[in-house]
Parts: C-alpha cells; structure tokens; sequence
C-alpha cells in the first residue's frame, strides 16, 4: 500500500520530466498555422533539471515506459481500496457537500468548533477523489494523443488531437499544485504520518480523535 | 509457544521487509533525480531497457490496437492548414536530375517485381483524401492527398506467403522507414504523387512519397526509390535512433 503511493511518486515524477522534454519539441497547441489555444507556456524552454530524456525520442521511451507501471499501481491501488472498503472514507459524495461547507468555513475562521468527521474530513475527501479522478484524465488524455486514430472516439471527447495535449499538459499543473500543497500538510499537521508512510509505523497522535 | 511465537516471527519479518523496501526506494530515487538531473535518455545502463520496453509498445499498437479497416477521419479541403512543415536528411534538397528516367522498383518476396513510372502509377484507380498529418514533435496540420493505395501495387507484385514487412527506400541520402505489411495495406495508405491539388513538390517528397493518417511523420518516406518485401523487420533512419519503430496513430 505505502509502496504503490512512492512509486506513484517516482514514476509521476518520471512522466512529468519526460513530459516537459517532449513538450519543447512543439512548444504550442494548435495546428499548424494556427489558431493557438491560450497558453503561457508558448515557446516556453524548461529548465535541464526538469527534463527527462535528452532529446524527443529518449523522452518518449521514458514516457511510455514508465506509463506501465504508473498504471498498473493506480490500478492495484484502486483495488486495494474497493478490497478493503476503505474507499468509503475516501470518496467525496454528494451527502459530503454540507460537510465540507462546514469544513471551509472552520478553515476560514467562520466557524469556531472544528466540524465533526471520520477518518477523513469533507474537504480531505474531495481533495483525495479529485486527485484521483484527475489520474483517470490524465490517462484518457494520453490515449487520446498516443493514439488518436485508434482512439479516435476518445480524441473527439476531448475536443481533439491538440485540444487533448492541451488538457494533458494542464493536468500536470495540478498535479503539481496537489502535491506542493499535500507536502507541507504533511509536515504542518502530522508530521508523523511521513514518517510512518516511510516505515509503516505510526507514533503520532491521531488529531481527529483528541 | 507456537501460537505466540509465529506472530512475532511474522513481526520480525514484516519489519526486514519494510526496511529493505525503503532502501530500494532510496535507491531508486536517487537514480531517478540523477536521471533527471542529467537530461538522460537513460545512459548505457537504462536504454536498452528503455527500448524493450518501446518493442513491447510496438506489439501492443501494431497487434491489439491497430484496426486494418477504422478510416482516419477525412475534412474538407477548405479546412486545408496554411502551411505543412517538411524536412530532408540531405544536405541539399534532394532533386532527381532526369525526372523522366525515375523508377519505382518494388522487389524482394514478390513473385512478379516491378518497376513503375509515375504515368504507370496515373493510369491506376487514384485515391484523393484530406486528413491530418500528425508529427511526433506534437503538431498536426491538414492537407490533401492524391495518389494510389498501396493494397493495389501489392496486387500486381503478389507476394510470397513469407513476406511480412516492406522497406520503403529514398534517394534522400537513404533516409528509410520499415513498415508491418497490415499498415501498409490499409485502404489510406497510399503512394503519393499529388498535394493540395498540385504535384507533388521536392520539399514534400516529389516525385512520389508513402503516405497514410494511420502513422506518424517520421514513418511516411518521401522520394520513394523502392518497396521490398522482407521476412525479416527492417529499420529506419529514425526507428534505429531510438524512435518507436511502429509509430502508429
């Protein structure tokens, strides 16, 4: 289980620094000629540390490498949480709406009693569904541009060849915008749980159950 | 004893196992940062995995997902882009100084070769499509295509029931692409002598190129010399450099 979260970690990583590589060698979206979705990334240079590959063709054996195993561990991971049941703590669902209201409002200092909860609060909940939900993206939006005439259903879903490469290229922003803000979580509410995330043993203090 | 002593020996294993986890992954992701931090194509270590690994990719899309009958969506020639990129190996554009005396030669498994002028290839049913071109850099651009399928010049050179590949040859410097012989028989898959209502021009591939929607750029040879018919896989100027060999869309 804390296996498949790091080499999600790591293969993520992989695919975003392939990604960036292969994004230079057409630095736009849109045909050719134009016209261009709206983008600040045009003709845009990422830094050397951020980029995975070399050249185009040592990005794409990169990214579709580590497509493998990076599915397959959403896969097991997904599977693990059906198996358990654990998915009812994290799945966000409509009677959570309410809840999380409550939750925002504590967060924004409306509220002064922290709102009752599970394992997991309203807005943990939605955050942990949409990550996922974006992972399922994320590789549709792949198929769509690895293989658009096979896929060509799925390529028109998304509004097209360079449409799909537009919503592949975003998500990688959230998922980094996720994962910035999931660290320094980590580290300003339960420190602890990274430690037990690594090893397997938890020796914190449980905060939803003072 | 027994009962108390198989958990703790479970423990105890638990515990290894967890400890030897966390240091592959430390060490994994430290060659991971290194390979980041290198701009690695994966060194002499990694790459050939890598490129195993590109194989099994290539099974996958030319065995489970490629359809030898699902068409590329077709437009309309207004939909036509304003300009399609192309490129040359050569140091010069490549130009064949007596256009009349230009052959095609289609050999190797074949039970009747040929070698075919671009009026012979004319006076066949012609095929005229627009469809997008897709690069692997990213971008796609619309054109118009005029030309004869590939499936009909297989019916005048019936191949031998060994023939599996064909090896499509330039005269840009020998700039050439292998292709599977089901690619190559899909109904747009053509050799191509027109564009946008035009002949063909050097800077696309004149006097005839390979053209198909069903793979990516860097597969559609331009200034065709030849088409053999092999056994055996043949490579390609960029499939030998590392890029997917199959390179269907």
């Amino acid at each position: 289980m804390r296996l498949t979260h790091w080499v999600t970690v790591l293969t993520l990583a992989g695919m975003i620094a392939s990604g960036l590589q292969i994004y230079e060698a057409y630095a736009r979206f849109g045909s050719r000629g134009g016209p261009f979705f709206p983008s600040p990334f045009d003709d845009a240079h990422f830094p050397a540390w951020s980029r995975l590959g070399g050249w185009l063709a040592g990005a794409l054996n990169w990214h579709f490498a580590l497509m493998w195993p990076l599915v397959t561990v959403g896969l097991l991971y997904l599977g693990y949480l059906v198996r358990n049941g654990e998915w009812r703590a994290l799945l966000f669902r409509p009677r959570d709406v309410r809840g999380a209201i409550a939750m925002a409002k504590y967060y924004l200092r409306l509220r002064k009693d922290h709102p009752p909860q599970g394992k997991h609060n309203p807005l943990q909940k939605l955050a942990y569904t949409s990550i996922y939900f974006l992972g399922v993206l994320a590789v549709l939006t792949g198929l769509a541009i690895y293989k658009p005439l096979q896929f060509g259903w799925l390529t028109a879903l998304f509004g097209g060849f360079q449409a799909a490469r537009y919503w592949h290229f975003w998500i990688v922003w959230i998922f980094v915008g996720f994962t910035i803000t999931h660290v320094i979580l980590v580290f300003a509410v339960d420190p602890a749980s990274l430690r037990a995330m690594i090893t397997g043993w938890y020796r914190g203090r449980f905060p939803s159950r003072d | 004893m027994t009962e108390t002593a198989t958990p703790r020996r479970h423990d105890a294993t638990r515990q290894g196992l967890d400890r030897r986890a966390f240091v592959q992954l430390a060490v994994a992701g430290g060659a991971a940062s290194l390979a980041a931090a290198c701009g690695w194509d994966g060194g002499n270590a990694i790459r050939p995995g890598l490129l195993d690994i590109s194989r099994v990719n290539d099974w996958v899309g030319e065995k489970i997902l490629f359809s030898p009958t699902r068409l590329a969506r077709t437009y309309s020639p207004a939909e036509r882009s304003a300009m399609l990129p192309s490129y040359f190996i050569s140091a010069m554009m490549p130009m064949l100084v007596n256009p009349s005396a230009w052959r095609l030669r289609v050999d190797g498994l074949v039970r009747q070769p040929l070698e075919l002028s671009v009026d012979d290839l004319m006076r066949m049913p012609p095929v005229s499509y627009t469809v997008k071109h897709t690069c692997v850099e990213g971008w796609s651009a619309i054109a118009t295509w005029h030309g004869v399928p590939v499936s009909a010049i297989v019916e005048y050179c019936r191949p031998l029931p060994t023939a599996r590949y064909i090896n499509f040859v330039s005269f840009d410097s020998g700039y050439s692409n292998g292709w599977d012989l089901a690619s190559a028989l899909h109904p747009q898959t053509i050799l191509a002598y027109g564009m946008n209502d035009q002949p063909l021009t050097p800077a696309h591939g004149a006097p005839l190129r390979l053209y198909s929607p069903t793979k990516l750029g860097y597969k559609l040879t331009k200034y065709l010399v030849s088409m053999t018919f092999t056994e055996r896989r043949p490579g390609g100027y960029w499939e030998d450099q590392g890029y997917p060999w199959f390179g269907g869309i």
